[in-house]
């Protein structure tokens, strides 16, 4: 195993059990240095044990792991000054206010005085938390506290930042705003791993991974991702799209329909005919079955689509495990 | 990286850690009442209500002589506060049913014939019997009746044998220098003195609220720290704190060394407030006591370290620092007397740091004994300071689950 110079983390075999359950299965992983990678993946598909392996903070049942060269968990504590890490779950000091929650960070990390108040000064002024600076941790609301959060994250300009599920019940603009941070920390060489539920923070993401009951169901950019499943999706404009979505459950081109307000997103079967012959079909299905009426029109996959393809069982991976 | 810069590394990750604990602290009322309102109660709890200071003892008399001399004696015995005369028996069987019956706990027995044998010399007798289902009442029944003895020769011995009285002038009560004293000299006997030193009057709270100081300061400090860590659990402020570069040992450290301040805080405290209600004196010196109290915060504090690295829930973590505290309390010679424990007894309460404590903090308040004097104490308490703080880095994982 020899990782090339940019390869930030990497993984073979990763595994961890928790008794009988295998929260995170044999799982290869290649991250690239600068690029945001998400792990995409619904509640309990192993993306929280993933990245607490690799940060060491849960020791793997089998596999190895590499991240910024340095062998995991063995040398770990010589890794630590150069991550950051934002967990699931708020968890900075709520007794002490904003600044306070930074000094404590810099501190920590070991920022010499110089610096620390250099970092402080310029953390509160990127992340906005100058008028919060006194401000308790606990009185911040949902969007503040992620800021906080990010700002001691990065209090140390860690090389690697590892970011779980940090958009959890924040509002849509701040997760914007998030974003821009994201992006800005990529440029400046940052390598980011993040994980999210949210399908469109996923597609911001340079490479996703996609984790499935712990194992990886499918690697690459979104697009990428996405690419096998042209042709195969159809929006469908219904009077009745209630009824529609059930009479569609009798049609054997349809391997999933999903409701959108007055349309019906459907993805068609792999072996089913190209997307505009199956519009016609499925109008005239719905005619037949008393719904007259219905326009479907070629419509792009997204990564819903993705995702359920390899719910149903499709070989979607972009890239080979490294 | 030179050993200065990691040294200098150390001591700043350990004083953030310190700094933060102190801030914390210092914003948690409800801790901070604990802090104020355990000593203060406990203090106010034991200074009031355990007296071992046996007085006024019910007492029924049964006086056969109706003396002069037999009522001076049973004013006497009154005047040693020990008895408190309450019932007159008509016979013994009365006597011992008063006994019985719970409504006295001792009965003096004066015979018809005091005056004659003692005015004879012959060795008159008197008897006290005491109720020893009450060990305590019974020892101290004892103890006034032999020192009633005393006083008993020492007045009539002269008048038996016809020497002279200028001689008999008695011990100021109240004398601490030791040596002996010339009046007392006598050609006829050896002579036993016992001198009550320290603690003359053998009041309880004088003797009670040092000990106190240890026993409070097992279980504030305990608890402190064994919460300390738990609850970074529980608000999962542990996570953060595990994946930055802080080690083990400097996150033990700056843990205990906030509520080494507090301690310190507890124990002027308890001292001021058994001073002010209790008037309990202060020999030896406050520099010495707080050195000497210093390693046992400490060792107190790495204790609950280590509980709190085994403890999953505050809930947890608190039941454990009882396991260790109630031993604590009772076999370190704070509730029972250490030398009148079995042997096994004896030998658990020597790895107790509180019993070595005990004697720390008793010798420099009660005696004014120095901290050298203290040393071999002291030793054994730095002894399980460095067991307990190396068992709680140990156990000190960071990592979750």
């Amino acid at each position: 195993m020899s990782p090339s110079a940019e390869t930030v983390i990497e993984a073979r075999g990763l595994t961890r059990r928790f008794g009988d359950v295998l929260a995170v299965d044999g799982l290869d992983l290649a991250v690239e240095r600068g690029e945001i990678f998400g792990c995409l993946g619904p509640n309990g598909s192993g993306k929280s044990t993933l990245m607490r392996m690799l940060l060491g903070l849960l020791a793997p049942s089998e596999g190895t792991a590499r991240v910024l060269g340095r062998e995991i968990p063995r040398d770990v504590e010589a890794l630590r000054p150069a991550v950051g890490y934002m967990t699931q779950r708020f968890s900075l000091y709520e007794d002490l206010d904003v600044r306070e929650n930074l000094e404590f960070a810099a501190e920590i990390f070991g920022l010499a005085r110089r610096r620390r108040r250099e970092r402080l000064a310029q953390a509160l002024a990127r992340y906005g938390l100058e008028r919060y600076a006194r401000t308790r941790a606990a009185a911040l609301s949902g969007g503040w506290k992620q800021r906080l959060a990010l700002a001691v994250a990065t209090i140390h300009e860690p090389e690697l930042l590892v970011l779980d599920e940090p958009t959890a019940g924040v509002d849509p603009q701040s997760r914007r705003a998030f974003w821009e941070q994201l992006f800005e920390l990529a440029g400046a060489g940052t390598t980011i791993l993040v994980s999210t539920h949210y399908m469109d923070e996923a597609v911001r993401c340079h490479r996703l991974c996609i984790l499935r009951d712990g194992r990886r169901a499918a690697v690459g950019t979104p697009s990428a991702l996405r690419r096998p499943l042209a042709g195969r999706v159809l929006d469908l404009e219904v009077e009745r799209p209630e009824q529609a979505i059930a009479v569609l459950a009798g049609s054997p081109l349809i391997a999933s329909r999903t409701q959108l307000g007055d349309t019906v997103h459907v993805l068609l079967r792999p072996g089913a005919p190209a997307a505009s012959q199956a519009a016609v079909q499925l109008a005239q299905f719905l005619a037949e079955q008393g719904l007259p009426g219905a326009r479907a029109r070629p419509s792009a996959p997204d990564l819903e689509d993705v995702f359920v393809a390899l719910l149903l069982g499709e070989r979607l991976d972009a890239e080979a495990a490294p | 990286m030179t050993w200065l810069q990691r040294l200098q590394g150390a001591l700043q990750r350990t004083l953030a850690v310190a700094r933060k604990e102190f801030r914390q602290l210092a914003r948690d009322r409800l801790t901070l009442g604990f802090i104020v309102g355990i000593p203060s109660l406990q203090l106010i709890l034991f200074g009031y209500a355990i007296n071992l200071d046996v007085r006024h003892v019910p007492t029924a008399v049964l006086d056969r002589a109706q003396s002069a001399l037999s009522r001076q004696i049973l004013g006497e015995l009154e005047a040693t506060q020990t008895f408190r005369m309450t019932r007159a028996a008509r016979d013994e069987a009365d006597a011992f049913r008063l006994l019985q019956s719970n409504e006295v706990g001792a009965v003096v027995l004066i015979p018809a014939d005091f005056d004659r044998h003692l005015q004879r010399g012959r060795g008159a007798e008197l008897s006290i019997l005491a109720d020893a289902s009450n060990p305590t009442v019974a020892t101290a029944v004892a103890a006034a009746g032999q020192g009633f003895e005393r006083w008993l020769a020492e007045r009539f011995q002269p008048f038996a044998t016809g020497a002279e009285t200028a001689a008999l002038r008695r011990v100021p009560a109240d004398r601490r220098t030791l040596g002996p004293v010339p009046e007392l000299v006598r050609p006829r006997a050896i002579r036993i003195e016992v001198l009550p030193l320290y603690n003359p009057e053998r009041r309880t709270p004088v003797f009670i609220v040092p000990g106190l100081v240890g026993v409070i300061l097992t279980m504030t400090m305990m608890l402190m720290t064994a919460l300390a860590i738990v609850r970074e659990r529980e608000r999962g402020t542990f996570e953060f704190l595990i994946a930055t570069p802080v080690r083990r040992s400097e996150v033990m450290v700056g843990k205990i060394l906030p509520y080494l301040v507090v301690g310190h805080v507890q124990v002027a405290l308890v001292l001021g407030l058994g001073r002010l209600l209790f008037d309990v004196p202060l020999h030896g010196s406050p520099l010495d006591l707080g050195l000497g109290a210093l390693p046992f915060l400490a060792a107190m504090l790495a204790l609950g370290l280590v509980i709190s690295a085994a403890a999953r829930t505050q809930f947890q973590a608190t039941q454990m620092a009882f396991f260790f505290f109630l031993p604590s309390m009772l076999l370190s010679g704070f509730m029972f007397p250490f030398e009148a424990m079995p042997r096994p007894a004896q030998w658990i309460g020597e790895f107790l740091p509180l019993t070595h404590f005990l004697r720390v903090v008793r010798g420099i308040l009660m005696k004014g004994a120095p901290i050298e004097a203290l040393r071999a104490e002291v030793a054994a308490i730095v002894a399980f300071l460095f067991a307990a703080l190396l068992l709680a880095i140990a156990s000190f994982r960071k990592r979750l689950a």
